[in-house]
């Protein structure tokens, strides 16, 4: 239904300028309700437009931030096979980044605004990543739980009314859930393996639980954009509903792979049809969103000295390709009109 | 790859440590490049080293899978990559040199994949057959390499006064490393004297041919001749080896026998 949307043309909408805003604004809210896709050029609301910046840049910051954490085990990755595992998988977030960036810039506000944004401390990131990964188990735990929870957040965005970021999260929900089965398969080999490889397992799971729970946002009580984005077809699930959706699906996952969820509440609700499991420590959370976690500092600083040295890079090759083009110009204008002016 | 092929042994004295040459070389300067993944100058540019590197690592399994295969000692990739010392590594110097800023990586990255660019297509015709074929998929890879790098080179190098001044000063610092690729030994006469692959006489002519037009459209200037010879390819490495080995190899080393 939603793919077949796509090829509709939006005439309707695009032809708001000569309607009000009152029925401009009618005709988008029927339009998102219908379950189309509003693109780029279409006419939209304001509020709409910044709740989509506002969440797509927030993505892809977390895409490019997300890349630190990992990339920590690039270098130490204990067999050729796993390093190759990683550094692909590290590329692919710095790829997803790229398509949530440009998806973003379809609504009017650049890449380089965007990243200022990170760097002031104004836009925001994923709390997750602002963990540390001491042990080579937090790699394979990423994979597993905190992809897994991103995929379960991320599935209903393939249906976002918005259109480019429908799109780009189509391709990245693919390439997440192949990291989530990487992840398990490293932590499946390590459950496998020595006293010692086990015990990091079950220590980073320990460490993760919790945060990577909080990933799916504060409770539906306390979400302070939920409403209007339900309505515009941004925000499909419930954070709670997706939340024990995860615990559901990682429970039996956790089995299989002998580890013990850090949870003595954690257990099967035959009248809800569903795991009870304890409330979390939402002070935790908004430590962590507020600046406070174990590596928010370092995050941003490592963000910010990237981009602050790499400036003359940046520089150099704008001021060549200007070159480039003068040089091109000079080509293809005859000589006699290239005489500067008495 | 080398799977499909018939392992025969080794041909002569010179083949093991010839393809640990090959297979060092390309796994420490993945190594290296990969050090700059969530780091670099802008996001298309971590994307593109973290590519080169997973090439580079490519061609560093298959080698020392094939070199294990015609050992016939049991070595596996990992057994090479992380079960040897420092002095069993057999990379010239030149791909261990530290980063540096993105001027240094660039240089020292080029300089490296345009030696192999030559080297690949002079191999696919050597008498270890897997060693042929390896260097016909990994020239298709170079080839994008070296595309990549003489970009940035140009870019850089006749880019603003800044740029221009760091790569030049980058190209002082790591030129002089170039001459071990093509300094001839005992394994390199024993390697061209039963086909197994080219002489460094052919290579030092393929790879100053294609860096001298790219260092004069870059307007850099290879710095004059020296005596200096670095020797990381007789397993006598600078300073910077022992700590790319000590923590690319921590963890499997603080667990023998383990499976990851």
């Amino acid at each position: 239904m939603y793919t077949q949307s796509m090829d509709v043309p939006s005439d309707e909408v695009s032809a708001s300028p000569a309607l009000s805003d009152a029925e401009a604004s009618a005709t988008f809210d029927a339009r998102c309700a219908r379950g189309e896709f509003i693109e780029a050029k279409d006419w939209m609301p304001a509020p709409y437009r910044q709740t989509l910046v506002r969440q797509i840049s927030q993505h892809a910051h977390s895409e490019i931030v997300g890349m630190l954490p990992e990339g920590n085990w690039l270098t130490r990755a204990p067999s050729l096979k796993r390093k190759t595992i990683l550094l692909a998988k590290v590329q692919d977030e710095g790829g997803h980044g790229l398509y949530l960036y440009a998806a973003a810039e379809t609504l009017g506000t650049s890449r380089d605004d965007l990243i200022a944004a990170l760097h002031s401390g104004r836009a925001k990131y994923s709390s997750i990543f602002n963990y540390p990964t001491p042990t080579w188990a937090d790699i394979g735990v990423i994979g597993w739980l905190v992809d897994g929870a991103a995929i379960m957040n991320q599935v209903p965005l393939c249906r976002c009314s918005y259109g480019p970021y429908a799109r780009a999260m189509i391709r990245i929900c693919r390439e997440e859930s192949f990291h989530q089965r990487q992840g398990f398969d490293l932590l499946h080999t390590l459950m496998q393996g020595t006293a010692a490889q086990q015990a990091m397992v079950q220590d980073a799971v320990n460490r993760w639980w919790w945060p990577v729970l909080m990933m799916f946002g504060p409770p539906d009580q306390d979400s302070p954009h939920a409403e209007t984005s339900v309505k515009w077809g941004i925000k499909r699930i419930s954070n709670d509903d997706l939340r024990q959706k995860f615990v559901d699906a990682i429970v039996e996952q956790a089995a299989v792979l002998g580890v013990t969820l850090p949870d003595p509440g954690l257990k099967w609700n035959a009248a809800r049809g569903a795991h009870d499991f304890s409330p979390i420590d939402w002070t935790e959370f908004w430590q962590v969103v507020n600046g406070h976690g174990p590596c928010n500092r370092e995050r941003l600083a490592a963000r910010v000295a990237a981009y602050d040295e790499g400036a003359w890079v940046r520089e150099a090759a704008l001021a060549y390709a200007d070159k480039q083009a003068a040089r091109q110009a000079a080509a293809v204008t005859p000589a006699t009109e290239r005489r500067s002016p008495p | 790859m080398s799977g499909d092929l018939v392992d025969t042994g080794l041909l002569g004295p010179a083949h093991l440590p010839y393809l640990l040459r090959l297979a060092d070389g390309s796994l420490i300067l993945a190594q290296r490049l990969l050090e700059w993944c969530g780091h670099g100058p802008v996001l298309e540019q971590d994307i593109a080293f973290a590519n080169i590197a997973l090439d580079l690592l490519g061609q560093a399994r298959l080698l020392y899978t094939h070199a294990g295969a015609r050992e016939g000692r049991g070595r596996d990739e990992d057994a090479f990559a992380y079960w040897r010392d420092e002095q069993a590594f057999l990379n010239p110097t030149l791909v261990e040199l530290p980063n540096g800023d993105f001027a240094q990586s660039v240089v020292r990255t080029y300089a490296y994949v345009a030696y192999q660019h030559g080297l690949w297509p002079a191999l696919q015709t050597s008498t270890d057959p897997a060693l042929a074929a390896i260097a016909a998929k990994s020239h298709k890879e170079t080839s994008y390499h070296v595309e990549h790098l003489e970009g940035w080179m140009i870019r850089l190098g006749d880019g603003t006064a800044e740029s221009h001044t760091r790569m030049q000063r980058a190209l002082d610092l790591v030129w002089p490393y170039t001459t071990e690729l093509f300094t001839e030994d005992t394994v390199t006469l024993a390697v061209a004297a039963d086909g197994l692959g080219p002489t460094t006489a052919h290579l030092a002519e393929q790879w100053t041919g294609a860096t001298q037009a790219v260092l004069a459209t870059a307007t850099l200037q290879a710095p004059p001749p020296s005596p200096f010879r670095s020797t990381g390819q007789q397993g006598r490495h600078s300073d910077h080896l022992g700590y790319v080995l000590l923590e690319m190899q921590a963890l499997t080393r603080a667990h023998p026998g383990a499976r990851w």
